[in-house]
């Protein structure tokens, strides 16, 4: 009894624990039941029982409901359907005027929207990649077709990519120094000799179209939930959605509105990239001082002029941030865009991975990181340069990136038009490299492929076949065998225990949702591939955080690896664990594990180093020794941090886990990835998203709900 | 007295949901623990007072007591729930929001706690700031905050960027910006309360010079009684929302209102604070000695010539007549006397 009253909330997580096996072993395992065809997903069979639910027909294998739920929402994929289907065609027609036949034609609203934002976004991106690339279609897009026939002389030329390398170590150098402009001339060097120019280009091209309207987006949405309240709300739950929504799923609806090509993948690429904008915009604009906002409408500002001299200049830092990781999601969504069409790196990448040439793959994943972390170092020195003054300096000084730029394009122009007789007859390699025409080191890393494969096969093969027989294999029955009811009372309870009755049902209602997919067992595969994932990430996150929080270097050193990983575009991790594991649950477990790691990481050691300075010296004078003070005081208060972490390798676990059923996984992904080539797909993909979406987010509110009380607990914020 | 030009009658502001509801409700009697029982804070209760032009007045209070809320009032950065407020004669609350823009960029100047200023501007430029917003154009700004920045003795820093200078410095932009327009009334909210100790008595000694020169309409909030007694014109004490004593230095150190203000009062050196004219008898103008003073010296600065003296003294006023006397043994009573039992 006594133990009772001092550990009362151990004691009702015992009482919930003993609940929820006691009905795991109350409730048998029914005989009917096989994976995967345990659960209706709408083909029709004889052993299957048909009820109405609402109005609508649901199919089901008649078990006892304690096991699995029956699928209520089986018809919301198909209901996603029918009404994009009819929003796109039937819609609000409308009269529009045709350009081509010179008439008035009627069309559905939302079709002529996407069009015109289609051929608006493809305008775009032409632009820009034929100013990299060369090319007609801009001449062509104000003028005609045949305006080109008559003057075939106004095609664009394109800039010799001695130009674009120039270019861009000079505002490298603008932005950090020496350092930076250095790595930006050897990346553009190192991308046009390997003869990946042209796909990097259209990759840069994209990247360069997304992220500034990423950006205005962002930055207007956060504006607006910033002053209005309302718009906060009414953005908050996609916002929430939206952060652990795979990008995946995304891309399937984006194909039935937008269809096939670079323009429906900019699009959806904002979808993914103007979320974190929005979140930093509006903390950034909340970190203001209100003095400094006083102060503003104490000199007599307009709102129109608090908001553009005084608030967004004041938040500069937070937005840049923001303008970061828009440029990061563009990379990463780069790469996934193409399974919808995206032409550059990504596309080659794919290609190279489908054909199981990791030496291509390799290459390509490469120059994308390179650039990714160009583009992220260039943006972070922008986000923490100072203004300068440029008062008492002389034209020269002021103007002298301009001017190096300008000889540099001169120099250019005058070198590509010597390579011309140079190279009389071949490539003009002082202008373009054409693709796959530069050096290649694929052939040096199939062979070495080949060669870890030749001669570790036995140990490889040995590990593989362990790991699954005697790890995963049991760990995946052990979670397919919980009954459903089980695993919803452990949910509930747990989010009661931790927060009361609102985080109870919250959660309850997320469960509910995915229980009554059609996807509960393939939501439990995903849970477990992700579980083991997070367990081992979290081991070895804590353990290498903690030991190289011991120095201040190598903790400086740690992060700095962290932040490089975390740049490269999440698919990118896929190549060197298909390397050494081939095609097999184990490489994409792998990945799902040094993806995830990263956080745990980075967290642990931030959690660590926020301890404050006062405690470590208050310690030391106590006399603790380095081990006490590690176990007393450095993690009781760096934990709830170091918890937030365990929230971050959940998302970038589920993240990789789903992009992961590129090499073939059974779980929610799989079905993500089916759904892209399904012409039906888009319901199902947004749903399977959704609920993947869900799993994160009952840990993120479980989670940050602990974290909340145990910080306020603490008196940390 | 001359022309009045912040005028405030019966002001309130309480924060809360029902806040406007319950003020009517209650008559005018706030009662502070009656309505944050119903959820609201009383900012600042029931009060009344003017400034004339050219006054300084100092509103002192602990934090907490609501004296930048009162500040924020008048300047309307809050609205007001409840009661009037008058500048130069225009009811502020019926003000449009244009009206009041232009009374901002005009009339009203404002210095700030933590000196508010804008990182992303060079110290001319935050000065100029307010001319540009009214739209001057950019020449006859940056001439002006020149001209400022020679005001505040900043020459020669005025291209560097407020983080690169010390606290001091940043509160003299501060003070440079909010007088940029010329404003008749200058609201000075706690502006030495973060810089150092020496540094903030170098820059009381520099306001005091500077308002010399301009003679604004102040408002000038303060926790420190020291400060207060040592700027004001008169000082408002306030507690919990409400002004306890408004009145010159003198009078609230010879004659506190109430317990709260007696505390503050007790340990002020008085010879600092009070003049010859708060101790002197104006009665007795005869039998006096060679020594004669001014009514307007700080008794601090005359103790020692007049307690060299063994008759009456005589005190004359700026057209050398003579309008009382003080007794040596005055000056001891006033000093040391009153301290204990309060006088």
């Amino acid at each position: 009894m006594e133990y009772l009253k001092k550990y009362p909330k151990l004691f009702q997580w015992l009482f919930l624990l003993i609940v929820f096996f006691a009905l795991c072993f109350a409730i048998d395992v029914p005989e009917t039941y096989k994976f995967i065809r345990g659960q209706a997903e709408f083909v029709k069979d004889p052993n299957q029982s048909v009820y109405f639910f609402l109005g609508k027909e649901v199919r089901y294998y008649a078990f006892d409901v304690f096991w699995r739920l029956p699928p209520l929402l089986g018809w919301l994929p198909i209901w996603i359907n029918d009404s994009l289907f009819f929003l796109m065609n039937e819609w609000m027609p409308m009269e529009f005027w045709n350009e081509d036949t010179q008439e008035f034609k009627t069309r559905p609203l939302l079709l002529e929207i996407s069009r015109n934002l289609t051929s608006f976004m493809t305008f775009l991106i032409e632009l820009i990649r034929e100013i990299l690339l060369g090319g007609l279609e801009t001449i062509v897009a104000f003028t005609s077709w045949d305006f080109i026939d008559v003057y075939p002389w106004l095609e664009l030329p394109g800039l010799p990519w001695t130009i674009v390398a120039a270019g861009a170590a000079i505002l490298s150098y603008k932005l950090s120094g020496k350092g930076l402009a250095l790595f930006a001339g050897l990346t553009m060097i190192y991308i046009s000799i390997f003869g990946q120019w042209k796909p990097s280009m259209q990759t840069l091209s994209f990247i360069l179209v997304a992220a500034p309207l990423s950006f205005i987006f962002g930055l207007g949405l956060g504006i607006a939930a910033y002053k209005s309240k309302r718009v906060e709300k009414a953005l908050y739950p996609i916002l929430l959605v939206m952060q652990t929504m795979p990008q995946y799923a995304v891309l399937v609806p984006a194909l039935v509105l937008f269809g096939v090509g670079d323009h429906a993948a900019v699009i959806i690429t904002m979808v993914v990239a103007v979320p974190p904008m929005i979140l930093l915009t509006i903390l950034g604009l909340r970190a203001i001082p209100p003095e400094v906002i006083e102060a503003g409408r104490m000199s007599g500002c307009t709102n129109w002029q608090l908001m553009f001299k005084v608030l967004i200049p004041t938040a500069r830092r937070d937005i840049l941030i923001g303008v970061n990781q828009v440029i990061m999601v563009c990379f990463s969504m780069a790469v996934i865009s193409a399974f919808i069409g995206a032409k550059g790196l990504g596309f080659n990448l794919l290609l190279a991975l489908n054909q199981l040439n990791i030496g291509l793959a390799l290459e390509a994943g490469l120059c994308i990181s390179l650039i990714a972390i160009l583009l992220d170092k260039m943006s972070l020195a922008w986000a923490n340069k100072q203004t300068d003054y440029f008062g008492n300096l002389t034209f020269f000084q002021r103007n002298k990136n301009v001017i190096f730029f300008g000889a540099s394009f001169v120099i250019g122009i005058i070198l590509a038009y010597v390579g011309t007789f140079i190279f009389k007859g071949s490539f003009n390699y002082l202008f373009e490299i054409p693709h796959n025409k530069g050096i290649s080191t694929a052939d040096f890393w199939n062979k070495g492929v080949d060669w870890i494969f030749d001669t570790f096969f036995v140990y490889i093969k040995a590990f593989n076949t362990w790991l699954i027989q005697d790890v995963l294999q049991p760990m995946r029955a052990l979670y397919l065998r919980m009954p459903a009811v089980a695993t919803l009372v452990l949910a509930v309870g747990a989010g009661y225990l931790i927060g009361g009755i609102r985080s109870a049902l919250v959660v309850a209602a997320l469960t509910l949702f995915i229980a009554l997919s059609p996807w509960w067992d393939r939501a439990l595969v995903t849970l477990y591939m992700a579980t083991f994932g997070v367990v081992i990430s979290c081991l070895i996150g804590f353990t290498v955080g903690t030991l190289c929080f011991q120095n201040k270097k190598s903790a400086a050193f740690m992060l700095g690896v962290c932040d490089i990983f975390q740049t490269f575009p999440s698919f990118v991790y896929l190549i060197p664990v298909m390397m050494l594991f081939g095609i097999t649950d184990t490489s994409v477990l792998i990945a799902v594990i040094v993806y995830a790691t990263i956080p745990a990481t980075r967290y642990t050691i931030e959690g660590l180093r926020s301890v404050p300075v006062g405690l470590h010296e208050a310690a030391t004078m106590s006399g603790v020794n380095k081990f006490q003070r590690l176990t007393k005081i450095e993690f009781p208060l760096a934990f709830p941090h170091m918890m937030l972490g365990l929230n971050q390798t959940i998302v970038f676990a589920l993240f990789m886990v789903i992009i992961g059923a590129f090499i073939g996984t059974e779980d929610l992904g799989q079905y993500i990835l089916k759904a892209l080539s399904d012409k039906n797909g888009a319901g199902i993909g947004l749903t399977l998203g959704i609920c993947v979406a869900f799993i994160g987010l009952i840990f993120d509110n479980l989670i940050r709900t602990w974290v909340g009380k145990r910080k306020k607990h603490l008196g940390i914020d | 007295m001359s022309e009045t030009v912040i005028k405030c009658e019966s002001v309130y502001k309480i924060f809360g949901e029902n806040a406007k509801k319950m003020l009517e409700e209650s008559n005018g009697n706030v009662d502070a623990k009656t309505f944050q029982e119903r959820g609201c804070i009383v900012g600042v209760n029931n009060a009344s007072f003017e400034v004339a032009k050219g006054e300084m007045l100092v509103v002192m209070g602990l934090s907490g007591s609501g004296k930048s809320t009162l500040l924020r009032c008048i300047s309307r950065l809050t609205d007001a729930t409840g009661g009037k407020i008058f500048i130069e004669g225009q009811d502020l609350l019926e003000l449009n929001n244009k009206e009041l823009i232009e009374l901002r960029r005009n009339k009203m100047g404002m210095v700030f706690q933590s000196f508010a200023l804008l990182p992303h501007k060079t110290v001319v430029e935050n000065i100029a700031f307010p001319l540009q917003i009214k739209g001057t154009n950019t020449e006859e700004s940056i001439s002006r905050a020149m001209e400022m920045v020679k005001l505040v003795g900043l020459d020669g820093r005025e291209n560097y960027f407020p983080r690169e200078l010390s606290g001091g410095q940043q509160q003299r932009v501060g003070i440079a910006r909010s007088l940029a327009v010329e404003p008749d009334i200058w609201f000075l909210d706690e502006p030495f309360s973060a810089l150092d100790p020496l540094i903030r008595k170098e820059m009381q000694d520099e306001f005091l010079r500077l308002q010399e020169k301009l003679q604004k309409t102040i408002m000038f909030i303060t926790h420190d009684f020291d400060e207060a007694l040592k700027l004001a014109d008169r000082i408002a004490i306030m507690k919990d929302g409400i002004i306890e004593q408004l009145d010159t230095p003198a009078n609230i150190v010879l004659n506190p209102a109430t317990e709260y203000v007696r505390k503050f009062t007790e340990e002020v050196p008085r010879e600092k604070v009070l003049i010859i004219e708060d101790v002197m008898d104006a009665s007795s103008k005869d039998n006096l000695g060679d020594l004669k003073v001014s009514k307007d010296e700080i008794i601090e600065n005359v103790a020692e010539k007049i307690l060299t003296q063994e008759k009456l003294v005589g005190v004359v006023d700026s057209n050398n007549n003579i309008v009382g006397s003080i007794k040596p043994s005055k000056i001891i009573d006033t000093v040391f006397g009153g301290r204990k039992n309060g006088s």
